[in-house]
Order: structure tokens, then C-alpha cells, then sequence
């Protein structure tokens, strides 16, 4: 089964929310391998069409800059400055509590609602800055999916679960085929078709991650943002979610937070080390991104020590 | 030490020592003894009251009006009546009110402003008033003062209602609570606006809970004497409330009212109309045991 034939429009990638969040239209062809958005670096890049050593260039769909996260006094993270470009998936690696789980979180403004969080730094997202006064924390998180790390079926029909997110987006259509479409795309279309109206929690704990995924991608978002997704999961449905995460590639892009470094490295084309840092005078610690790359390079061939301890397994 | 010594005194260590035996039978006793008297006067309360009313009990004592001419032919209508009325009323007033404030104190109050904690602790205590504070409280604010109603049936309901206020918030905010974190957050992520969340998922979530505790508050409110007493219910009257502008009465009312009279016939009359205001109550019970069975939410 290919995802990809699921849908009646697979190429409009376009979710239907409100104009106002949307695209300003200047969004640059960066390679991803580069620093972030500069207006002098764009006029440079013009010019390097022709993709030399890197894949072909991707269009960014994520521009993070110097963001830093602050959970009242104490800065949870610093400095992350990473990219993601359409149709790829990263990987956030790192030991625990070096905030990789903070920063996703910032991608779809969920850490708005941890009171006292406050978000620095700009997170643009095709060319918008979602932390803009102009914008509406509800209207990002329509076209921004997210996947727990522990599977949250709402206490409803699997076909209610679904059928959630088109319903409070407002989506038009067939709600029917908005429920197929998301379950075939969350490969589990075969496994529930007789069974909708039976409760999600009477599902295995694979299937109701799958649901999750199924019911993020109702809505047509264009990135999928999972936190460690099979980190309660057994190994046969950690390995059917990362086969669907390799399908689902094909039309959206994937920031995935994972433990897992072998999870990493079959999963992502790029891959982001965070490690912890502690401050000297307080006993304070803030997460940074030691290094950013393609997945390969970061597993084979890493350019920072601290990376190299931690793929290899000396700590962490 | 030998192998075979070490292993004896591990056995005997192993055995019933006399001494934490006798302990345990002690506490045994002391526990069945305590249930046992809670039983034992529950039943004898029972029996007494079956007893006595029973005899009693009939069609005619749901449809009589109570009587001071006709001993033998008065009835409990009118505070049958009443007492379904104030329920009721209770209900349509302490349903909402209650259940916003719940969803505002979990779901949107700011827990560090000084001016939510103060909310939170005064429904605590509030729970905790006696209720013929709240008879009190009805009778200056309600019946007279401010709002001036009179002794009538809105009053008696409004006080009520006051009455149980706090215990239905405690209620729905703990099944509010038992709504896992996880639930909102997916539905934050799916694009809900907080309402929608709390509307689709929170409230759903928590409804078989809601449910229960109110029935429970209700039957706790239509048993209670002394606040109705103090707002002025009428005694034995012989008309059902037309309107919420009526005088009424309701069941704990009729039945302190007969059990003062000399007549004994009334005071088996009392004892017959505790015999309705018991089925009544476990009625209530039985139906609140049997929405949280059918509904209850298992996370």
C-alpha cells in the first residue's frame, strides 16, 4: 500500500486554515547544510543553483534562529538554530533533559501552554515568524501536527478520533473520506475498517499510535512533529511507525525527537545533537545543539567530539 | 553458624509469633465492633421506622393532603411535591452554576493569583458550614434583604442550592482533574481553541463523574431539615406550590412538624413519610451508582 495514492489531491499540500497565517511567499531555496536565513546569504545562494555534494536543494519549511526557551527564570534552551526542509525528516538526539522535547514544542507553540514558558529567538515556518504578535497559537497548531510520546486516543470512536481535527479545524468535505483517507495514510485503514465505531481505547498500544498519527494527519498538515512516538512501544510497532514515517516523507516533512539512536539513523536524512550545559555559578542546566547534520555524517563522521562520545555510546 | 543452624532461625522467624497474633484478633474485634454498632443502629433506625409507618403506607398517603380534622385520612402530597419541586429548583441552579465554576477553577484560573487560591479555599470551607448557616444566610438574603423573595418555593430551592454549591464544585472539579493532561494536549495540537477542547474532550470526560456527585449533592440537599426550617416553610399545608412564588413545604419539614404533634397517629404519620423520603433517597442512590457504573471513564 503507498500512501501517496491515498489522497484524491496528494500534491496540495495546502492545509485550508485562514489566510492570515499564511505564506508570505519569500521563502528561500537554502540548501539546508547552511547558516540560517540572511538577507546577504540569499543573494549569494541565487546563484548556486546546481546541487553539487548535497542532495538536491530542499525548500525550508522550519526556520528556527536563536531560540531559547525559559520556564520562568531558568533557560530550559539557548541558541538553537536549525532549519528543516520539506519532505525530509530530523532527528533530535541527546541525553536527557538537554531540551529536544522543549524545542519541538516550540515548532507548534504548544510551550504556550506551560505557564510561565516564554519562547525567544524566531521560529519561521514558510517565512513566517510563528512568534509574531499577529498570530494565532490555535491556527498554527491546525496546520502543525503533533504525536505524543505516549499514545492519547480520546476516550471516543476511532472514526471520532479522526474525524476531531477536520471537525474543529472546520474542514469541508466528506467526512467520511477525510477519516478513510487519514487512516490509510496512517496505515491502519485495514486493521479498523470494520470496526470505526468500537471505542480507541480497546486498541493495542501500536494501533493507538498509529490512531494518533492517522488523526494528526487528517487535517493535511504539512509537518509532523512526534515526541520519542515509540518510546512506550514494543519493537514490531516501533518498526511499522517508522516504516510509515519513511512513507509519509514522500509528502510531508518529520521533526522527530527519539532515545533511540538506531531509530535516528534508519529514520532521518538529518540529525541534530543536543547536549546539556552547566552553568558554572548556578546549578542551572540549558539545552544547545552541538551539532547539525545529515544523519550519515552526524553517525560516521562527526565533527564534534561531544557527538562522537554520544553516537558511539559513551554517554548519554 | 551452620548451614543447618542459620536455616532453623530463619524458619522460626518465619512462624506466627503468639504475641502479634493476639494483636491482630485484638484489632479484628475493635474493627468488626465499630462496623457492627454502625449496623446495628442503622437497622434498629430501620426497623423502627418500618414498624411504625408502614402500617400506613399507602396510595392514599401519596394523594392526601395532611389533615388535622382527619387524622386517619391525612397524607404527605403536598411535601412529596415540595421535596421533588426543591430538587428540581436545586438542580436547574446548582448544575450550572457549579459546573462553570469547577471548569473555571481547573481549566482557566491562574493557580498563582492570590485571588483564585482565596476562591479555592473558601469553597473548602464552605463545604464544611453547617447548614442551617445556609438557613441563615437564605433567610437575611433570600427570603428577606436584598433579594426579598419571601418563604417560597424559589427560596427554598435557592438556598438549597447555595447549600450543596460548594460540594458539587469540589466534585466536578475532581472529575474535571481526572481528565488526563494528554487528553488536552492532543486536542490542543489538533487545533482546538481551548473551548472546543474543553467542550469535545474535558467535559465529556468528566461527565459520568459530574453526574454522580450531583445526584449525590441533591439527595443530600432534599434530606436537609434545618435550612427550610429556618427560611419558613410552611407546615402542613394543604395545597402543592402552584408556582416558584408558592408557599411549600417538603418531606424533612412534614416530618419534623408531625413528629412534634401529641397526636400519635401523626407521629406514625412522620415515621410513613421517612419511609418515602428513604426510598426517595435510595432511589437517587441507586440511580447515581448506576450512571457511574455505565458511564465511568477509565484513562
Amino acid at each position: 500500500m503507498s500512501a501517496s495514492t491515498a489522497g484524491p489531491n496528494p500534491d496540495n499540500q495546502t492545509p485550508k486554515a485562514p489566510a492570515e497565517v499564511g505564506v508570505s511567499g519569500n521563502v528561500t531555496d537554502l540548501t539546508p547544510y547552511l547558516p540560517p536565513v540572511d538577507s546577504e546569504y540569499d543573494l549569494e545562494m541565487s546563484d548556486l543553483t546546481g546541487p553539487k555534494e548535497a542532495p538536491a536543494p530542499v525548500e525550508v519549511i522550519f526556520d528556527c534562529s536563536d531560540v531559547e526557551v525559559y520556564y520562568g527564570e531558568h533557560r530550559a534552551i539557548r541558541d538553537v538554530s536549525l532549519s528543516f526542509g520539506l519532505r525530509e525528516v530530523t532527528a533530535l538526539i541527546g541525553p536527557s533533559g538537554c531540551g529536544k522535547s522543549t524545542f519541538l514544542r516550540c515548532l507548534n507553540r504548544m510551550n504556550d501552554l506551560i505557564p510561565g514558558a516564554k519562547v525567544g529567538g524566531h521560529v519561521i515556518y514558510h517565512g513566517q515568524d510563528l512568534y509574531a504578535d499577529e498570530i494565532d497559537p490555535v491556527q498554527v497548531r491546525k496546520r502543525i501536527g503533533m504525536v505524543f510520546q505516549k499514545p492519547n486516543p480520546f476516550p471516543k470512536s476511532i472514526y471520532d478520533n479522526v474525524a476531531f481535527g477536520p471537525r474543529v479545524v472546520g474542514m469541508e468535505g466528506d467526512m467520511d473520506e477525510i477519516v478513510e483517507r487519514a487512516l490509510v495514510r496512517g496505515a491502519l485503514w485495514d486493521e479498523v475498517k470494520d470496526r470505526l465505531t468500537e471505542n480507541a481505547f480497546g486498541m493495542s498500544g501500536g494501533q493507538q499510535q498509529r490512531l494518533c498519527i492517522a488523526r494528526a494527519l487528517a487535517t493535511d498538515p504539512d509537518v509532523l512533529l512526534m515526541d520519542e512516538p515509540c518510546s512506550a512501544l514494543d519493537p514490531i510497532s516501533t518498526g511499522r511507525i517508522e516504516d510509515l514515517m519513511s512513507e509519509l516523507k514522500e509528502r510531508i516533512s518529520i521533526v522527530i525527537v527519539t532515545h533511540n539512536m538506531q531509530q535516528a539513523a534508519r529514520v532521518s536524512d538529518k540529525t541534530a545533537f543536543f547536549t546539556v550545559e552547566m552553568a558554572e555559578d548556578e546549578k542551572r542546566r540549558t539545552g544547545v545543539v552541538v551539532e547539525y547534520d545529515a544523519t550519515d555524517t552526524i553517525f560516521t563522521n562527526p565533527s564534534d567530539k561531544r557527538t562522537e562520545d554520544y553516537v558511539t555510546g559513551k554517554f548519554g | 553458624m551452620t548451614g543447618h543452624s542459620i536455616a532453623r532461625s530463619a524458619i522460626s522467624g518465619m512462624r506466627r509469633g503468639d504475641k502479634s497474633n493476639k494483636r491482630a484478633f485484638l484489632f479484628d474485634v475493635l474493627m468488626f465492633g465499630a462496623i457492627g454498632l454502625a449496623l446495628i443502629s442503622l437497622l434498629a433506625l430501620i426497623i423502627q421506622t418500618v414498624v411504625k409507618g408502614a402500617p400506613d403506607l399507602s396510595l392514599q398517603f401519596f394523594l392526601n393532603f395532611p389533615s388535622r380534622i382527619n387524622p386517619a385520612n391525612s397524607g404527605a402530597q403536598s411535601a412529596i411535591v415540595g421535596t421533588l419541586y426543591l430538587m428540581l429548583l436545586t438542580a436547574v441552579f446548582v448544575i450550572p452554576v457549579g459546573i462553570a465554576t469547577a471548569l473555571y477553577l481547573e481549566e482557566y484560573a491562574d493557580k498563582t493569583r492570590w485571588w483564585n487560591r482565596m476562591i479555592e479555599v473558601n469553597i473548602q470551607n464552605l463545604a464544611a458550614v453547617p447548614s442551617v448557616v445556609y438557613g441563615i444566610l437564605g433567610l437575611a438574603f433570600i427570603v428577606r434583604g436584598p433579594l426579598g423573595l419571601g418563604p417560597v418555593l424559589l427560596a427554598g430551592g435557592l438556598t438549597l442550592g447555595l447549600l450543596v454549591l460548594p460540594v458539587v464544585i469540589i466534585v466536578a472539579r475532581e472529575s474535571i482533574r481526572a481528565v488526563p493532561p494528554s487528553i488536552r494536549e492532543g486536542a490542543l495540537a489538533l487545533g482546538a481553541t481551548k473551548w472546543q477542547m474543553v467542550s469535545r474532550q474535558v467535559l465529556p470526560g468528566a461527565r459520568a463523574g459530574m453526574v454522580t456527585g450531583i445526584i449525590l449533592s441533591l439527595s443530600r440537599a432534599i434530606g436537609e431539615t434545618a435550612p427550610l426550617l429556618v427560611i419558613g416553610a410552611a407546615s402542613s399545608p394543604r395545597f402543592n406550590p402552584s408556582g416558584l412564588g408558592d408557599a411549600f413545604t417538603a418531606l424533612p419539614i412534614q416530618i419534623f412538624s408531625w413528629t412534634q404533634d401529641p397526636n400519635s397517629v401523626f407521629v406514625n404519620q412522620a415515621a410513613t413519610a421517612s419511609i418515602v423520603l428513604l426510598g426517595i433517597l435510595l432511589a437517587m442512590n441507586g440511580v447515581a451508582i448506576v450512571m457511574r457504573n455505565r458511564y465511568e471513564q477509565r484513562w
